[in-house]
C-alpha cells in the first residue's frame, strides 16, 4: 500500500513548467532578481555589471544582508525588531570613539563591539521574552534610545577616520595568493570551489530524495537549475577578479549566509525556532523552551546588527550621527521581499539574502539611472507590495 | 389548535463527511419555556445555529416556520430582526466597554450618526431595572461577575425585542443562587408571553421550569416531552439522552481488571488543587485523587467545563493553572512535573483535545512534527540527522496508518484523523510510560475512530498507562478498565468497567 502510494507520487513527477508553477512560491524571488538585473543591464548599457560597479553592489548591501539574515531568524519566530539601523549606528560610533579617541587597536575593538551587540539585543530579548512586551514597543524603544545614545556618544559630530587596519573590514580584497594580480586567480579559484560546494550538496540531497522515493523535482530541472547556479557564481568570480578580487566582505556575508543556512535547516535550535513562530502554544506543550529560544533570536540580532554597523562605520571611514538612520526598513523589506511570512513560522535565510539583493539591485540600478531618491523611494515601496501580493496569491492558489 | 410560535422540521445539516443533524424537528410553543437537551456533541448547538442562520439559509435542508411564516434567515441579523436571540455559551460581550455600551452594540440610540447618550442611559436603566441588576449604567462589564455579566446578555435580548430567547447553557458557569434568579426570571419572561429554549444539562433545572422538552441525541431528535401532560422522571430523560447501539464500534481488547493481572502502579495523584490563573480566587480542581497502572485505560468522564482538560494540562508541566498544590509519583516515585520539559523527561505525555491550536505546527511537515517533542533524540549536538528524522518519521506513518505519500506533505492539507494520529506520532516518539488523551477522537470520522481506538489499545497492551478524557460516555464505556467521574473540578466517583453504565455517570453528573 505505502510503496503503492509512493510510486504513483514519483510517477506524477511532473514537466518543467508544472513543477515550476507548483513551487512558484519557492522560485519567484530568485527569478525577480534575474529579470530585474537583466533590466537594469539593459537599461544601463551594461554599467550595471561592471566589475566595479558589481564590487560596489556587494559593498553596499553587505551590511544590510547581514541583519536582514538576523532578522529574518527574528521574523520567523513572529516578531520584528525596528532598532536594528540605530543600534548599528551606536555600535559604528563607539567603535570610532574607541579606535579614533581612545586609539584602542582594531583587534580590541572589534570584539568588543560585538558583545556589545550582543547584549543589547539579549537585553531587548529580555523584556520580549520573558515580560511579555510585544517587540514592536520594546525595540521602537530601543530605535529611539540607541539613535539618542548615538548622538551622545558622537556629541553631534562626526568622527573618524579609522585606522587602515579597522578600514580593511569593509575595504579589503583577499589578497591574490597565487600572485598573478589581474585576473586574481584566487577570486576564479574561490569562485569555482563555492560553486562545485553548492553543486555537490545539491546533488547528494538529491540522491537521497531519490533513494527515499520523495524527489518530485524533474531531472532536467534540476540539471538546468544547478548549471545556472554554478555558471553564475564562476561569472560572479570572474568579474570581480578582473578588478580587484573578492572583497573581505563578501567572503564574510558568505561565510554567514552558510552558517545560518545550516542553523535553520539542520539544527535543533533552528527547527524550534521555526516551531515557536509557527504555533507557540504547541511548541510550547512539547516541552520547547520558548522564552530562552526568542531571547537568543534578539541577542543574535543584536550581535548582527554590530557586525553591520562595524562595517558601515568602516566603509565610510567616519562614525555618523545619521549613520544607520532607516536602515531597519530596508532590512525587513528584504525579509519580507524574500518571502518570510508576518505571522511567523515561515521564511528561509536565501529568500531574505535574495530580498536583500532585489533591494540593492533596485537602488544601485536606479542610482546610475539617475532617478532621483524621491521615486526611488515609491518604485521600493511598489516593489515590497507586490511581492507580498505575490507571496499571497501563490499561497493562496496552492490551497 | 396550539399556538405554535417556532416550528422545524426535518432540519438536515451535513458538514463534509459528518452528518451533524439528520431530520430533526422542533415545536415551540407560544410563552412556554422549551428544554433542548442531549449529549455534548448530539447536535444542539449546531440546530440553534441554524435556527439563528449562523448557518444560512440553503446551507441546510428543511423548513422553518416561524410565526406560521417560512423563514429564509441569511446571517443572524435576520433572525434577530424576528426577534429570535440567542445567548452563547461564550458570553459574546466586551469587557472593556460599559453596560450601556454593550446593550446598544451594533444597535446604538443614534441620531443622523451621532450617539444620544441621555436616551441611552435612560433605556438602559429600564432594561437592568427589568432583569433585576442593580449596577450603573456606566460599570465596565468586565468588572462584573459572570452572572451578572449574563444578565446583561439577557438585557441585551430585550433591548432588541425579543420573541423567542435561546439560552445555550446559561447556567454552566453560575453559582447556585445566580442560576436560581436567572431562572426565575426566565419565568418572569413566560408571564409575559416571551417565549424561550433552554439548552442545559442541568435536570433539577427542567424539572423547575420547563413545560416541554426535546431530547436531541447523535444529530435526531429522539423524543418530546410535555411536562404538563405526563410525569417524566430524570431516569427517563437520561435514558432517552444516552441510549444508543454500541455494538462494534470499539476493537477488542483483554481487559487487564477483569483477568485479574493488573500491572504496577504506574502514576499516583493525590491531594491536586489548581486555581485559576486569573481569577485567584477560583478554584477549578478540588483535592484530585487518582492512580493509573500499567496496561490499564483509565476513562475520565464529565461534562465540558467540569474541569478535565484544567486538571490535565495542570498535571502537564503545570500548563494550567496557578497556585497548583499537590503530589505526582510516578513508578513510586515523587516526580517534579513542574514544566513542560521535566514532565516529558518523567514519561508523562499529553495529547491535546484541540489539536489545531495547541497540537500541531500546521505550516511544518509530518516529519517536524512527529520529531518535535524529542528532537533530541534524532539529533547529536544540536544538529538534526535528517536520514534518521526521517525514517522514524516514516515508520510511524506506517505504523499508525497515517494517509498520505510522503512525510513531507505539511499537516495542515491532512484530515482530522490523519492530525490526530500525527499527534499521538509525537507523543508515542517521546516514549512516555503514562499518556493522557484529551477527546482523542473529536471531530474524527467514524472509521479513523476505531483506528485510533485500536492505537490506543496497543499502547494498554505494551503496558503504558493510559488516561482519556472524553465528552463521549460510550466511548468511554467501550475503551476504558476503569472511570472516574468529574463535575466542577471534583471527582465525583468512580467507576469499574463491570457496573459502568451510561445512566449511573449521567446520574453521578447530574446529582453531584
Amino acid at each position: 500500500m505505502t510503496t503503492k502510494e509512493t510510486s504513483t507520487v514519483v510517477q506524477s513527477a511532473p514537466s518543467v513548467t508544472s513543477y515550476l508553477k507548483s513551487h512558484m512560491r519557492d522560485y519567484g524571488m530568485l527569478i525577480a532578481l534575474v529579470v530585474i538585473m537583466g533590466m537594469f543591464q539593459f537599461l544601463t548599457d551594461g554599467t550595471l555589471m561592471r566589475p566595479v560597479n558589481l564590487t560596489n553592489l556587494f559593498l553596499q548591501n553587505s551590511y544590510i544582508i547581514i541583519m536582514a539574515i538576523g532578522m529574518l531568524l527574528v521574523i520567523v519566530a513572529g516578531h520584528i525588531d525596528l532598532s536594528v539601523g540605530s543600534v548599528a549606528g551606536f555600535v559604528g560610533a563607539l567603535a570610532a570613539v574607541m579606535s579614533v579617541n581612545y586609539d584602542l587597536p582594531t583587534i580590541v575593538v572589534v570584539p568588543v563591539c560585538l558583545l556589545v551587540g550582543l547584549i543589547i539585543g539579549g537585553l531587548q530579548g529580555y523584556w520580549i521574552a520573558y515580560w511579555k512586551i510585544p517587540a514592536f514597543i520594546v525595540t521602537l524603544a530601543g530605535m529611539l534610545v540607541f539613535r539618542g545614545l548615538t548622538l551622545a556618544l558622537l556629541e553631534g559630530q562626526s568622527v573618524g577616520p579609522f585606522p587602515k587596519s579597522f578600514q580593511l573590514l569593509s575595504t579589503g580584497f583577499i589578497p591574490d595568493v597565487f600572485g598573478v594580480g589581474r585576473p586574481n586567480v584566487t577570486a576564479l579559484v574561490l569562485g569555482v570551489l563555492a560553486a562545485s560546494a553548492i553543486v555537490f550538496l545539491a546533488a547528494r540531497s538529491r540522491s537521497r530524495a531519490l533513494k527515499y522515493g520523495i524527489q518530485d523535482e524533474p531531472f532536467s530541472f534540476f540539471i538546468v537549475k544547478n548549471a545556472l547556479v554554478a555558471i553564475a557564481i564562476i561569472y560572479l568570480s570572474y568579474l570581480l577578479s578582473t578588478y580587484r578580487g573578492l572583497p573581505n566582505v563578501l567572503m564574510t556575508m558568505a561565510v554567514l549566509i552558510a552558517i545560518y543556512t545550516f542553523l535553520t535547516n539542520s539544527t535543533t535550535i533552528g527547527r524550534r525556532i521555526y516551531a515557536l513562530g509557527g504555533n507557540v502554544k504547541a511548541a510550547k506543550l512539547s516541552g520547547i523552551n520558548t522564552e530562552r529560544l526568542t531571547f537568543l533570536t534578539f541577542a543574535n540580532m543584536g550581535m548582527l546588527a554590530a557586525l553591520a554597523g562595524l562595517i558601515f562605520a568602516a566603509r565610510l571611514n567616519t562614525a555618523t550621527p545619521k549613520a544607520g538612520f532607516a536602515m531597519e526598513l530596508d532590512v525587513i523589506a528584504a525579509v519580507f521581499i524574500g518571502g518570510a511570512s508576518m505571522s511567523g513560522g515561515v521564511g528561509k535565510i536565501i529568500g531574505a539574502v535574495i530580498g536583500a539583493f532585489i533591494m540593492g539591485v533596485m537602488n544601485n540600478g536606479m542610482s546610475i539611472l539617475g532617478i532621483g531618491i524621491d521615486w526611488q523611494q515609491v518604485i521600493k515601496g511598489l516593489v515590497l507590495l507586490a511581492a507580498v501580493i505575490f507571496d499571497v496569491y501563490n499561497k493562496q492558489k496552492a490551497r | 389548535m396550539e399556538n405554535i410560535i417556532l416550528e422545524m422540521r426535518s432540519i438536515t445539516k451535513t458538514f463534509p463527511g459528518v452528518k451533524a443533524l439528520d431530520a430533526v424537528n422542533l415545536k415551540v410553543r407560544a410563552g412556554e419555556i422549551h428544554a433542548l437537551v442531549g449529549e455534548n456533541g448530539a447536535g444542539k448547538s449546531t440546530l440553534m445555529k441554524v435556527l439563528s442562520g449562523v448557518y444560512p439559509y440553503g446551507s441546510y435542508e428543511g423548513d422553518i416556520l416561524f410565526n406560521d411564516e417560512t423563514v429564509a434567515f441569511s446571517g443572524i441579523t435576520d433572525s434577530e430582526e424576528k426577534g429570535i436571540i440567542i445567548i452563547h455559551q461564550e458570553l459574546a460581550l466586551v469587557p472593556l466597554l460599559s453596560i450601556a455600551e454593550n446593550l446598544f452594540l451594533g444597535n446604538e440610540n443614534v441620531e443622523g450618526g451621532v450617539i444620544n447618550w441621555p436616551k441611552t442611559y435612560s433605556r438602559t436603566q429600564e432594561l437592568l431595572a427589568k432583569v433585576g441588576l442593580k449596577e450603573s449604567p456606566s460599570t465596565l462589564v468586565g468588572q462584573l461577575g459572570v452572572g451578572k455579566q449574563q444578565l446583561v446578555e439577557i438585557a441585551k435580548a430585550l433591548a432588541k425585542d425579543v420573541k423567542l430567547l435561546i439560552l445555550d447553557e446559561p447556567t454552566a458557569a453560575l453559582q447556585e443562587n445566580d442560576s436560581e434568579k436567572l431562572l426565575d426570571l426566565l419565568l418572569e419572561f413566560k408571564a409575559q408571553g416571551i417565549s424561550s429554549i433552554l439548552i442545559t444539562h442541568k435536570l433539577n433545572e427542567i424539572s423547575r421550569v420547563a413545560d416541554s422538552i426535546t431530547v436531541i441525541r447523535d444529530g435526531a431528535s429522539v423524543s418530546t416531552l410535555d411536562c404538563h401532560a405526563q410525569s417524566i422522571s430524570e431516569a427517563d430523560i437520561i435514558r432517552d439522552m444516552v441510549g444508543r447501539d454500541m455494538a462494534n464500534r470499539y476493537p477488542a481488547r483483554k481487559h487487564p481488571t477483569q483477568e485479574g493481572h493488573l500491572g504496577k502502579t504506574l502514576m499516583e495523584v493525590s491531594r491536586w488543587n489548581v486555581w485559576h490563573p486569573d481569577a485567584l480566587d477560583r478554584q477549578m480542581i478540588h483535592d484530585i485523587e487518582f492512580n493509573v497502572h500499567a496496561g490499564e485505560i483509565v476513562g475520565i468522564a464529565g461534562l465540558m467545563g467540569s474541569g478535565r482538560t484544567e486538571l490535565a494540562m495542570s498535571l502537564f508541566g503545570q500548563s494550567y493553572g496557578k497556585n497548583i498544590q499537590g503530589e505526582v509519583r510516578l513508578r513510586g516515585e515523587i516526580a517534579d512535573l513542574s514544566t513542560v520539559p521535566k514532565a516529558i523527561k518523567s514519561g508523562l505525555a499529553y495529547v491535546t483535545e484541540d489539536r489545531k491550536e495547541l497540537g500541531l505546527i500546521l505550516e511544518e511537515t509530518i516529519q517536524t512534527n512527529t520529531t518535535l517533542a524529542n528532537l533530541d533524540r534524532v539529533s547529536s549536538n544540536g544538529v538534526i540527522d535528517g536520514n534518521i528524522e526521517r525514517q522514524v518519521s516514516e515508520d510511524y506513518r506506517q505504523a499508525l496508518n497515517i494517509r498520505t505519500p510522503s512525510v513531507f506533505q505539511k499537516v495542515m492539507n491532512l484530515s482530522g484523523g490523519n492530525q490526530q494520529k500525527v499527534v499521538l506520532s509525537k507523543w508515542l516518539y517521546s516514549q512516555p510510560d503514562v499518556l493522557i488523551l484529551d477527546e482523542p477522537t473529536r471531530g474524527i470520522d467514524v472509521g479513523a475512530k476505531f483506528e485510533i481506538y485500536s492505537i490506543i489499545n496497543e499502547l494498554a497492551d505494551d503496558g503504558k498507562g493510559v488516561v482519556m478524557i472524553s465528552s463521549e460516555m460510550p466511548e468511554l464505556l467501550g475503551m476504558c478498565d476503569r472511570i472516574y467521574v468529574m463535575n466542577e473540578g471534583r471527582f465525583v466517583g468512580e467507576l469499574d468497567k463491570a457496573d459502568a453504565s451510561q445512566e449511573k455517570i449521567m446520574s453521578m453528573i447530574v446529582k453531584a
